[in-house]
């Protein structure tokens, strides 16, 4: 592979006005340093969101001792990078280019690579930041505020695509809503179909495999059907659904194999439910791998979006075509935050592990279950998410069915504050950054 | 990063039922306190009462432990309202228990002869109704898991019934003890007053044990 490496000189472009190019030419192994560095920002933005967010997936389940901390992280590690390679294209896409009109970029394309590294750099930054402080901030809210940032900017006001932007602002509104929506729905089910039965453990073991099929077919439908161009295999809609169920039935199976190993409880009123709860802790493990997979492919956009702009740049690609995102692309994301949970994420995840005990599996399957579904959904759709934020309207959607003992309501606040607070901050940030790039690169 | 976990507040069902067994353990301490008074053991039932004190110490600790957790803005699957009332209604179990142990200690009261069987069938009954209630608490858990729906709710409400109905055999037998008490009521002379304030304490521990029944009814039929 050998990348075109533009020469650090002034060019002129069909208007003949003249842009900086920049002077970054190096190159190792025949890549260009530009995208050494955009590759660098992109790994550790990854890791900043595996450090960041695993433990929303995983921490219920390390809480209830159904995992312990070094499998829940071989298995999230596996799910999420699973969910960053197969669905990950598509959210990519839209954080490459669906937030600026590439018409107005691709005049001064050399601006939407500083603006591109900056974005990195300032969510990134912020990332840091707010974990040093234990700060709730969203990943996805920190790097679209930093395009807007730059964007409006270097590109000017007009430059930013606002109606795609209104669009991923009016999700971040509708998707919790939306988890909220669907858990309150799958915890009456739960109660309807499990707790309220004569005998709740032998109805979960009944019920379990259903569960199982339901979520491994679901996902397998929003990944296969047209979901893989990265791996050029294109499933029309029959293809899919034959796949998906064959997928559904073996996860069914699978499911019932790991039910049927739950030992049954001791008869007696004491212990009435928590033979039902042992049932769900492994479903628990499921909907977690679920919304790990989910995870895994709706964040790794945030940082391989730029990456890939940025790659465009370099190779002198027409910005306003449609380009398939690059597995390699992918790949080193998916990495990224396989190594962020597997270095910080870990402790993160066994800080919250011990917090979150309150929220018992069949609580936990309730609420996981509807953002899994929630987020895979946004990914299919390419509309960034914020996947803290639908975990938290899903759990509150199990707290409005009175399903859980106490919820603190300051901290639903202290997420709205952070919601509206990080896209300032991250866009301020990515302006600052963009200037820096600019004078250190043209 | 902590988000999820500070996300979740402590729940207040399993204080609420510690609080309740520490304030049925003081209505317990009351028969033995009334075996003394009939057996004249003045310097029993003294013991026993410090006793009784520091169960009701206990309860207090509990109580104001979970108040102090259970700010406004914590949204609970049991009403902020309804949690704070039933826990009223348990501390007074405790405190009335550690009334008729004062009362009893400081007169150095005796249980008249020809009273203490029905007195004691009495304080009987008040206990049996006292465990009923706790037993009902302890059933609070199993609601929260079944969200106060369905098999569950039908179940606590067949114990809050049976609470009921002990409550109303306490108000018969209290009234036994109270006749009993106006026919020897000259020969006690000034202490009669204080007896029939003690036939009436002792009921009203039943009374507050069927409150708390009736209290956690209103919340399940919502």
């Amino acid at each position: 592979m050998c990348y075109p490496a533009r020469q650090a000189a002034v060019d002129h472009d069909a208007d003949g006005q003249v842009r900086g190019g920049y002077t970054l030419d190096a190159s190792l192994l025949g890549i260009p340093g530009i995208l050494w560095l955009a590759g660098g920002l992109a790994v550790y933005m990854a890791w900043a969101i595996g450090a960041n967010d695993v433990a929303n997936a995983m921490g219920t389940s390390v809480g209830s001792g159904a995992l312990t901390i070094r499998r829940a992280v071989v298995v999230a590690a596996v799910c999420e990078f699973s969910g960053a390679l197969f669905v990950g294209g598509h959210v990519t896409d839209t954080v490459r280019k669906g937030m600026l009109d590439m018409q107005l970029v691709q005049a001064s394309p050399d601006l939407l690579l500083y603006g591109m590294l900056g974005a990195l750099a300032s969510a990134g930054t912020l990332l840091a930041i707010a974990t040093a402080y234990g700060l709730p901030i969203s990943t996805t809210h920190s790097i679209v505020g930093a395009i807007i940032g730059f964007g409006s900017v270097a590109l000017g006001v007009d430059a930013v695509n606002w109606g795609k932007v209104a669009q991923i602002v009016a999700s971040w509104l509708t998707s919790p809503l939306l988890g909220g929506v669907i858990s309150f729905m799958v915890f009456n089910l739960v109660r309807y179909l499990i707790l309220d039965r004569d005998d709740p453990m032998a109805a979960a073991k009944r019920t379990g495999p259903y569960f199982f099929f339901f979520v491994t077919f679901t996902i397998g439908l929003v990944t296969l059907f047209k979901g893989l161009k990265n791996l050029t295999l294109d499933f029309d809609l029959p293809q899919a659904l034959a796949l998906s169920l064959a997928i559904g039935v073996v996860g069914a199976l699978v499911g019932r194999i790991f039910l049927s190993r739950v030992k049954s409880a001791a008869a007696g009123g004491e212990a009435r439910y928590v033979g039902v709860e042992r049932v769900f802790v492994v479903l628990q493990i499921m909907t977690a791998c679920a919304v790990a997979f989910a995870h895994g492919s709706n964040d790794v956009a945030n940082s391989i979006g730029p990456l890939a702009a940025v790659t465009a740049v370099v190779r002198e690609a027409d910005l306003t075509k449609k380009a398939p995102v690059e597995l390699w692309m992918l790949g080193l994301g998916g990495i990224g935050i396989v190594f962020g949970l597997a270095t910080w994420g870990y402790r993160v995840m066994e800080t919250v592990g011990k917090k979150i005990t309150e929220l018992t599996p069949s609580r936990g399957f309730s609420a996981e279950l509807a953002a899994a579904l929630t987020i895979v959904l946004a990914s299919r759709f390419g509309i960034p998410v914020s996947t803290t934020h639908i975990l938290v309207g899903s759990v509150l959607g199990v707290g409005l069915a009175r399903g859980i003992g106490a919820l603190d309501l300051r901290v639903v606040g202290r997420i709205l504050i952070s919601w509206v607070a990080t896209l300032p901050i991250a866009a301020t940030l990515s302006v600052f950054f963009f200037y820096f790039f600019k004078g250190l690169l043209s | 990063m902590s988000l999820m976990g500070n996300l979740f507040g402590r729940s207040p069902i399993r204080p609420m039922q510690e609080h309740m067994h520490a304030a049925v353990a003081c209505a317990k301490q009351v028969l033995p306190l009334f075996e003394e008074m009939v057996a004249g053991d003045t310097a029993a039932v003294a013991v026993r009462r410090q006793q009784i004190d520091r169960l009701e110490h206990e309860a207090d600790r509990i109580k104001n432990e979970i108040r102090s957790h259970l700010p406004k803005r914590m949204f609970l699957a049991v009403e902020r309202r309804d949690m704070l009332e039933i826990l009223d209604n348990q501390d007074s179990i405790a405190d009335v228990a550690q009334d008729i142990a004062e009362l009893a200690d400081i007169r150095g009261m005796v249980v008249p002869e020809p009273l203490a069987e029905s007195f004691l069938d009495l304080v009987r009954r008040v206990v049996t109704a006292c465990e009923q209630a706790e037993r009902v608490i302890d059933e609070l858990e199993n609601l929260v898991e079944t969200g106060f729906r369905g098999r569950e709710v039908a179940r606590v409400d067949q114990m809050i019934d049976e609470l009921c109905r002990i409550e109303s055999e306490t108000d018969d037998l209290e009234e036994r003890v109270q006749r009993q008490l106006f026919a020897i009521e000259d020969e006690l002379g000034i202490a009669a007053m204080f007896w029939y304030r003690l036939v009436d304490d002792v009921g009203e521990m039943a009374d507050y044990a069927e409150r708390v029944g009736n209290r956690l009814r209103l919340l399940t039929a919502s």
